[in-house]
């Protein structure tokens, strides 16, 4: 587990936010090839994007986005120099919580 | 049967106590205390429960206005780039659908009042099938669905 990378950048009154988490989101569904053993659910449950301390978008994730997810959206306001919070929760207890300012 | 049924009672009750020893020991996740994971909607089956589950209805119009963003052919399942559009002044919600896997709900993204209705994210896809998003707006549930081709599934292993 690393860093989250977050870029934002505003433009027009609207600031694009684009995320990378690293993250394994294993469903719980799949086997280990060798031993058989299924493998544990491991996934980011939930995500939370904050803009000055204010939500600006939750995400509620199953097993099924992609390893190391890729998450964008975008929201009305935001100034270069402000700052974006991204904090991830995966269901084992785990969570990361990286900052970007917009560009 | 009688006792049977004491027995679950009982386990029940025993249950519950388990529950606050589990989470102090940190066996359950601070993330499913903290906010309102929609688990039953997450592990349900088809598209119908789990749309019930989480946004209380599963009655979708089909809308234009609803855009999604995905490749035509996948060639690796478990990569699946998806883009969700919505050309509404005020969404809630925008779920994701992969409507061929075991557990079609993907995703969904809680707006805020400052929110554009746009999303993208990657998500996986067992096999071909429809992605299906779904964005909950003030007068009801708008929809669109967009086929692709998965060549690789991407779920099982």
């Amino acid at each position: 587990m690393s860093d989250i990378k977050i870029r934002a950048k505003s433009s027009n009154g609207v600031t694009t936010v684009k995320s990378l988490m690293s993250h394994v989101m294993e469903t719980g569904l799949r086997k280990d090839k060798e031993t058989g053993e299924p493998i544990p659910a491991h996934f980011i449950q939930e995500v939370t994007a904050k803009w000055k301390d204010q939500v600006v978008m939750t995400a509620l994730w199953s097993g099924g986005v992609s390893k190391n997810p890729y998450l964008s959206f975008k929201f009305n306001g935001g100034e270069p120099g402000d700052a974006i919070e991204i904090t991830w929760f995966d269901n084992q207890g785990n969570s990361e919580t990286g900052t970007a300012e917009i560009s | 049967m009688i006792d049977n049924k004491r027995r679950i009672l009982l386990k029940g009750s025993l249950g519950a106590g388990a529950v606050g020893v589990a989470v102090g020991a940190g066996l359950l996740t601070p993330g499913t205390v903290l906010a309102a994971w929609p688990k039953t909607a997450f592990m349900a089956e088809d598209q119908s429960t789990a749309l019930k589950d989480l946004l209380g209805s599963d009655s979708i119009e089909d809308s234009d206005k609803v855009k999604i963003k995905a490749p035509d052919i996948a060639e690796n399942g478990a990569v699946v780039p998806v883009t969700v559009e919505g050309e509404v002044s005020s969404a809630k919600t925008i779920s994701i659908f992969a409507a061929g896997n075991s557990t079609p709900l993907i995703a969904s993204f809680e707006m805020s009042e400052s929110s554009v209705p746009f999303v993208s994210t990657r998500i996986k896809m067992a096999k071909t099938a429809d992605v299906v998003a779904v964005v909950q707006t003030p007068d009801g549930l708008l929809g669109a669905a967009k086929p692709v081709k998965v060549t690789i599934g991407g779920c099982g292993g």
